[in-house]
C-alpha cells in the first residue's frame, strides 16, 4: 500500500477499501525497515501522525470536507516550521528549536487532512547540492546507497523515492527541489516565485526561495500544488492572483506546443549519456506532436557566478538572526555579548554556511558592494531578459536537470566551486523567478536522470500538461529502486 | 584575489580559528576569482533586479492584535528570566 501514489490511495480511501490508519501504519512499518539505510528523516512524528490519521478517517467516514490529500502520509522538509515539533534546518544552531507556529504550507496541508510522518534532512539551511552539508547526518540515495540523494531537499526526495512518505515538500533556491528529484527518480516542481507562500519557511535567499512538491508522479504534483498555491497576506512577496485547478492541466496532448532546447545545456560539461537521454526525450516530444527548436541563452555562462553572489549576500543578512539570544543554541561561558555572538555562530554553523556568510558579507561590504553585489543584480536583469527573448518563440524550454546522474558520497565535498558549477541547469531559473519541473527521462546504469521543463512566469498549467503527456507516454517513472 | 578574512569575519560576527582563516581565505579567493567573470559583461545601462517578478511595497492596516502564545515563544530562549531574554553584559 505504501508504494502507491496519492491519487491511487485517495480512491482506496474514498471507497473505504482501506483507512488512513491502516495506510499510515503500513508506511511506518516500511519506514522503520529502510530508514536505517536511507536516513532521510531528522525527526519522525509517529504518534502525532497516527492521531492525524484517526482524525482523517473520521473525516472520510462522515464525508466531511474530504480532499485528495485527506489521510495521505506526507513528509515536510525540516526548514519549514511545524508548531511544537522540532524544526532544525539540519543545523546545530537550531537543533532544539520548536516553532510556536506552523508555516502557511504546513497549515494548508494539515487543513487538507494530510498526515505528517516527519521532517526530512537537508543541507544545513538548504545550502548545498548533496545533503552532505547537513549538520546532523548524511542521507543516502535509495537507488545506490554509495551515492548522494542530491540536495538540498535530499531527505524529501529520498523519502519519496524509498516510499517512506507518499509525497513531500521541498524548497528550491538554486535547484534544491529539481536536482534531488532528478537524482532520486521522482517528480519535483519549483513554482513561479510568489505562487506559494514562504511564511514559516526559514529564509535562505529570500528573492530566490520557493516551496514546491516532490512526488511519485506528475498527477500527485498537480494535487499537492493545488493545496500549496495561493496568496498569503503573511508573505508580502506572495502574489495575489486567482489559482486554477492544476489537475485540469493533466491532459495527454501537446500538439503544436513549441519547445525550445537550450543549446548551452547540451554542450560542454554535460555527461554524454545525459545528452543522449535528452536527445531521445526531444524525439519523444516531437513524436507526440510538439514543435522542437533550438534556443540559445548565452548569459547562462554568468548564472552560477551571479547566483553565488546574490544568494550568499541575502543569506549573510538572513542568518544574522542566529545570535544565541531569542532561540537556538548559545555558546556557554562567554564573558561579553560580542564574544557570545562570535562563539555561538562559530560553534553552531557548519563549514558551507560559514563560507556563504563570508562570501555574502564580502560582496555587501563597503568598497566591494558595487563591483560584486550590484553587478550581480544587473547581470540578473540580463539573464532575465535572455529568458524573455527565448520565450518569444516558444512555450516551454527543455534541458537536462543536472549535468550527470547522482555522484558518490564524498566525491565533490572538498571542492565547493565544482559543487556549485554542477547546478548550472537549475540556477538560472531561480534568478528569473520562473517555474520548472524535473521528471525522470532515463537511466545511467541504475541511476535515474532528470528532464527539466521551464515555463513562463505562472505558466504551471502548460508545464504540468507537457510533463503529464511525456509521463503517460513513457515508462521511466515506473522503474523503482530495489530497496523498496 | 587578496582579501582581509579577519575584517570579513568581524563584520559577520563569526569567530574563526587560524586554520579556518587559511582555508576560507583560500576558498573565497577561488570563488571570487570565478565571480570576477561578471566584469566582462557590459551592464552600463542595465537596471539591477532585486527580484525576478516586479514588486512594490505591500502594506497592511496597522491594527493591534493580541499575542497569546508568549510562553511558547519565550520557551525557545537559551536563558530566560521573567519573560525576558538574558544576555551577557553589553558594557563595562
Amino acid at each position: 500500500m505504501h508504494k502507491k501514489t496519492a491519487h491511487e490511495l485517495n480512491k482506496l480511501l474514498a471507497k473505504k477499501e482501506s483507512s488512513s490508519q491502516e495506510l499510515t501504519t503500513a508506511v511506518f512499518a516500511h519506514l522503520e525497515k529502510v530508514e536505517p539505510k536511507i536516513q532521510a528523516f531528522v525527526t519522525v512524528t509517529k504518534e502525532e501522525a497516527l492521531k492525524q490519521a484517526k482524525a482523517a478517517d473520521e473525516r472520510l467516514k462522515n464525508n466531511d470536507n474530504v480532499t485528495p490529500l485527506t489521510g495521505i502520509p506526507i513528509a515536510i522538509k525540516d526548514n519549514m516550521c511545524t508548531k511544537g515539533i522540532l524544526t532544525t534546518c539540519s543545523s546545530k544552531i537550531l537543533s532544539n528549536y520548536k516553532p510556536p507556529y506552523d508555516a502557511t504550507v504546513v497549515e494548508k496541508l494539515k487543513a487538507a487532512g494530510a498526515v505528517v510522518v516527519g521532517k526530512t534532512n537537508l543541507d544545513e539551511f538548504a545550502m548545498g547540492s548533496s545533503t552532505e552539508n547537513s549538520g546532523l547526518h548524511k542521507t543516502y540515495n535509495p537507488w545506490d546507497l554509495n551515492c548522494v540523494p542530491g540536495g538540498s531537499s535530499g531527505g524529501s526526495a529520498a523519502a519519496v523515492a524509498a516510499n517512506e512518505a507518499v509525497m513531500a515538500t521541498g524548497s528550491d533556491t538554486g535547484g534544491s527541489i529539481r536536482q534531488p528529484a532528478a537524482f532520486c527518480g521522482v517528480v519535483g516542481l519549483k513554482p513561479t516565485y510568489g505562487l506559494v507562500s514562504r511564511y514559516g519557511l526559514v529564509a535562505f535567499a529570500s528573492s530566490l526561495d520557493q516551496i514546491g512538491p516532490l512526488t511519485k508522479d506528475v498527477t500527485d504534483t498537480a494535487i499537492m500544488l493545488n493545496v500549496l498555491a495561493g496568496h498569503d497576506k503573511k508573505d508580502s512577496t506572495s502574489v495575489d492572483r486567482p489559482v486554477p485547478d492544476y489537475q485540469k492541466s493533466l491532459v495527454n496532448d501537446i500538439k503544436n506546443l513549441r519547445i525550445g532546447i537550450i543549446k548551452e545545456l547540451l554542450g560542454e560539461g554535460i555527461e554524454p549519456k545525459v545528452k543522449e537521454s535528452i536527445q531521445q526525450t526531444m524525439k519523444k516530444f516531437e513524436e507526440l506532436g510538439a514543435k522542437i527548436m533550438e534556443v540559445s541563452l548565452p548569459t547562462f555562462a554568468y548564472a552560477v557566478a551571479t547566483y553565488y553572489l546574490i544568494a550568499p549576500a541575502e543569506a549573510s543578512s538572513n542568518l544574522g538572526r542566529y545570535d544565541g539570544v531569542k532561540y537556538g543554541q548559545r555558546s556557554p561561558n562567554s564573558p561579553d555579548l560580542l564574544t557570545m555572538y562570535n562563539n555561538t555562530r562559530a560553534e553552531g554553523f557548519g563549514p558551507e554556511v560559514k563560507r556563504r556568510i563570508l562570501i555574502g558579507t564580502y560582496a555587501l561590504s563597503a568598497g566591494y558592494y558595487d563591483a560584486f553585489y550590484l553587478k550581480a543584480l544587473k547581470v540578473r536583469t540580463v539573464i532575465k531578459n535572455d529568458f524573455e527573448r527565448a520565450f518569444q518563440n516558444c512555450d516551454l524550454l527543455l534541458s537536462p536537470t543536472t549535468t550527470s546522474a547522482a555522484f558518490k558520497v564524498g566525491e565533490k565535498s572538498n571542492d565547493p566551486l565544482a559543487m556549485y558549477l554542477s547546478d548550472i541547469a537549475t540556477i538560472p531559473v531561480n534568478l528569473a523567478g520562473l517555474p520548472a519541473i524535473s521528471l525522470p527521462c532515463g537511466f545511467i546504469d541504475n541511476l535515474p536522470i532528470g528532464l527539466q521543463l521551464i515555463g513562463k512566469a505562472f505558466a504551471e498549467e502548460t508545464l504540468l500538461r507537457a510533463a503529464f503527456t511525456y509521463e503517460q507516454n513513457t515508462d521511466w517513472h515506473k522503474r523503482k529502486p530495489s530497496i523498496i | 584575489m587578496q582579501l582581509d578574512i579577519n575584517h570579513i569575519a568581524k563584520l559577520a560576527r563569526l569567530g574563526l580559528t587560524e586554520d579556518e582563516k587559511v582555508l576560507y581565505g583560500r576558498q573565497l579567493s577561488v570563488i571570487l576569482d570565478y565571480a570576477a567573470r561578471l566584469q566582462k559583461l557590459d551592464t552600463n545601462n542595465i537596471p539591477p533586479a532585486s527580484h525576478a517578478i516586479p514588486m512594490k511595497n505591500v502594506w497592511r492596516e496597522d491594527v493591534a492584535a493580541p499575542c497569546t502564545n508568549t510562553d511558547e515563544i519565550v520557551a525557545n530562549g537559551p536563558t530566560v528570566e521573567n519573560n525576558m531574554f538574558r544576555v551577557p553584559k553589553i558594557m563595562e
